[in-house]
């Protein structure tokens, strides 16, 4: 066991002080700070752009709706014959020309609505303007029709149904909205992890193989110890990775909206807007009471724990796949076709928790796909903040660890020999072969 | 005891293919043992069942008497046919970490490394990287690791491909130096000369199966024809030349010499010494070259591999 953590040792100092992985984790929280806060700017600037547009109301109902807004003018014109208007517009370099005939059957009004402009009017602009006369015609059409519209905003209710399970657990919307956020950050960031650091001991195997040093390791220790020094090794350097990379990137996004004065939440100005409009109803301090109390209802111990089985397990069993691919090929171009009978599973694992689990957490799909070893990880991760009974939990993780053991045992096979094979790209039947040496 | 290392029996197939087939060998403590054999004989199939690389499928090896379990990985030190190192990591980090896998303590290491280093005249490299040494170089300190741990069984399997004349003998001499210290040195080659040179046991294996072993002298005792190649002064070659081929079976011989020599292969029959042969000849003419044909090992090499296929 000696060996084992002689192993673990070397492969995390050299993973850790090796130059790039050093720039690697530094930069990459930079860059990507660097890149949010530049599409904050830059969509900040857009939205910021002050834009006059003018109303042509020939009809006279319905001017009253445009009030100014910070960024946004509405000109009013009177007595103007449309041609005219637009001549105006356009000279005035303005944002735009709306027009509404007139009549007096609302349907023609509505139908008559136009929107002139130098370039394509920008898709939120558009429907801003579309849902302020939709409210307006709508009530204007009610009062013809002799309804009190009042009334109708009165009566308007709003409705959250409240979910109880027959053992009394309660949950709502926004909990499965809480649930569902956690789930996916648990799969998606297992996906991730897997694929970067999968790739990184694939690497490093096969750079022993191309240094030739692979014979002199092998004649001290065993190749499952050093495949298993490798695999761990190389994890705790990407452990080490994520939390830089979580310290550093938080540590930065304080940084930056603290000197930028960008305020994240404000990014995309016009759709929060629409946003908000459909929410006037809602009391937003309760939703966010409701969704801290959400984070509180989920099933947290049991979460955690199972992330760090479910992940642990997941990892090892790609991991363990990766490291025989990097033993049995020569170099990295040689991986590609035996790298994608990989990914499939792993990819479909995050498509089905992504569709069904989202549908229906308990469902036969989800189900069944939370079961299979390959898949299970990713979309068990995903379920686990829904409720999943215990026994399902303990079957799909004892699924999971003897499939585990028999990949290492079978990559351990091809690692053994892989490693001394040189020159060939071996075909499955090579590999097949080696099973039985 | 007399005997380091023993293979028994030992098979080993790679699916269809035989690699090694009932192979036994015995290496006496404190010889150098040519393991020799043509490409793809099986020699390092052999060696990586002794180092425990692979396992043979029959038989056993024994190493000085007991069945080779892991804590014998500390007994043998293996130079690979294909070897190298982690080309970014640091010398001295490097020779230090195999070491230790080979059991040795960090401390204990690093005092026998700076031996070596200065053995061998590389100090100044310990916080070089491979990848700025040249090949030369970064076999030295192969070479370091092989030994560093100070193990009963050397094994090196072509040890000076890619030597320069130099530094195989460095190392070389570094090989009987172990020797002489108590080490016993397996010897996997297909060159001739190196095994010419050091080696007093051989064993020969060709296509999977050993066809020859033995003490090296031994062998090439049983392979003389004896045969003696003389160089003589005569007034009358044409002359001189009927009359030894009368008594004994002759072939005109190629060598260098200063005189212009009639020279000849004799060959005795068994009956007669050399002393009988050397008499007759001094009879009748002068002789001033006189040698037993020894064959190399090459010769028996190339012989027995020939005479297998037929």
């Amino acid at each position: 066991m000696n060996h084992l953590s002689l192993i673990i040792k070397r492969e995390y100092l050299t993973k850790v002080k090796n130059k790039s992985f050093i720039i690697m984790t530094i930069l990459s929280p930079i860059i990507m700070i660097a890149l949010i806060a530049v599409v904050a700017y830059l969509s900040q600037l857009n939205n910021n752009k002050e834009r006059t547009i003018s109303i042509l109301d020939e009809s006279g109902l319905v001017s009253s709706i445009f009030k100014n807004t910070e960024y946004t003018t509405y000109t009013i014109l009177k007595d103007l014959p449309l041609e005219e208007a637009k001549h105006l517009v356009e000279e005035k370099e303005e944002y735009g020309l709306l027009y509404i005939a007139s009549g007096t059957n609302i349907n023609d009004i509505a139908k008559s609505i136009k929107f002139y402009s130098q370039d394509t009017p920008s898709l939120t602009i558009i429907s801003s303007l579309e849902s302020k006369l939709e409210r307006k015609l709508t009530d204007l059409k009610l009062q013809q029709d002799g309804v009190d519209t009042d009334k109708i905003k009165a009566s308007r209710t709003s409705i959250d149904i409240a979910q109880e399970s027959y053992e009394g657990e309660k949950t709502s919307k926004i909990d499965n909205i809480v649930k569902l956020a956690f789930g996916g950050i648990a799969g998606y960031l297992l996906f991730m992890f897997i694929i970067i650091y999968g790739n990184m001991i694939m690497r490093s195997v096969i750079e022993e193989k191309t240094s030739r040093i692979i014979e002199i390791i092998i004649s001290s220790v065993k190749p499952i110890q050093l495949m298993m020094g490798k695999i761990i090794g190389t994890s705790l350097a990407g452990i080490t990775q994520f939390v830089v990379w979580i310290i550093l990137g938080s540590v930065l996004m304080v940084v930056v909206s603290a000197i930028f004065g960008i305020n994240m939440s404000e990014m995309q100005a016009p759709q929060q807007e629409m946003m908000q409009q459909a929410m006037v109803s809602q009391d937003m301090q309760m939703q966010a009471q409701q969704m801290i109390a959400a984070i509180y209802n989920l099933p947290l111990i049991n979460m955690i724990i199972a992330f760090v089985l479910f992940f642990v397990g997941g990892y090892l069993l790609y991991s363990s796949l990766y490291a025989a691919i990097g033993a049995a090929v020569d170099n990295e171009t040689d991986t590609q076709q035996f790298i994608m009978p990989i990914l499939m599973p792993l990819i479909l694992a995050v498509y089905v928790g992504i569709f069904t689990v989202i549908e229906d957490p308990h469902g036969t799909v989800s189900t069944i796909f939370s079961f299979i070893p390959l898949t299970s990880p990713v979309v068990m991760l995903m379920r686990i903040p829904f409720g999943v009974p215990l026994w399902q939990q303990l079957i799909s993780l004892a699924l999971l660890i003897g499939t585990f053991m028999f990949t290492v045992w079978f990559a351990a096979k091809i690692y053994r020999v892989g490693i001394l094979m040189y020159g060939k790209k071996p075909s499955y039947k090579d590999i097949y072969k080696w099973l039985k040496y | 005891m007399n005997n380091l290392l023993v293979a028994n029996s030992v098979s080993k197939n790679f699916g269809d293919f035989k690699a090694l087939n009932n192979v036994s060998i015995e290496v006496p403590k404190g010889s150098i043992f040519g393991l020799l054999g043509p490409n793809g004989a099986g020699k390092t199939t052999l060696i990586r069942i002794i180092n425990q690389i692979t396992m043979p499928d029959t038989g056993n090896v024994l190493l000085d008497g007991e069945p080779l379990e892991a804590h014998h990985i500390q007994d043998i030190g293996y130079l690979p046919e294909e070897r190298g190192l982690y080309k970014s990591m640091k010398v001295g980090e490097q020779v230090l970490y195999l070491a230790q896998l080979k059991g040795l303590s960090k401390v204990e290491a690093k005092k026998r490394l700076k031996f070596w280093f200065e053995k061998l005249e590389i100090g100044d490299w310990w916080n070089k990287k491979i990848q700025e040494l040249s090949k030369g170089m970064a076999q030295k300190i192969q070479f370091v690791v092989t030994v560093l741990h100070q193990p009963k069984l050397l094994i090196f399997d072509e040890p000076f491909s890619g030597f320069d004349p130099i530094n195989a003998n460095l190392i070389k001499d570094q090989i009987l130096q172990l020797r002489e210290e108590g080490a016993t040195v397996i010897f996997a080659t297909h060159r001739m000369e190196s095994v010419e040179e050091l080696c007093d046991h051989i064993a020969l294996i060709h296509k999977s199966n050993k066809i020859l072993d033995g003490k090296l002298q031994d062998i090439k005792r049983q392979y003389k024809t004896n045969t003696f190649e003389v160089g003589l002064v005569a007034n009358n070659d044409t002359q001189l030349t009927q009359i030894i081929s009368e008594k004994f079976e002759t072939a005109p011989a190629n060598f260098k010499s200063l005189n212009n020599d009639l020279k000849l292969n004799i060959k005795l029959p068994p009956s007669e010494s050399s002393n009988d042969l050397l008499s007759f000849l001094t009879s009748k003419a002068q002789v001033n070259h006189f040698n037993e044909l020894v064959p190399s090992a090459s010769d028996i090499f190339i012989q027995t591999v020939k005479n297998s296929k037929s």
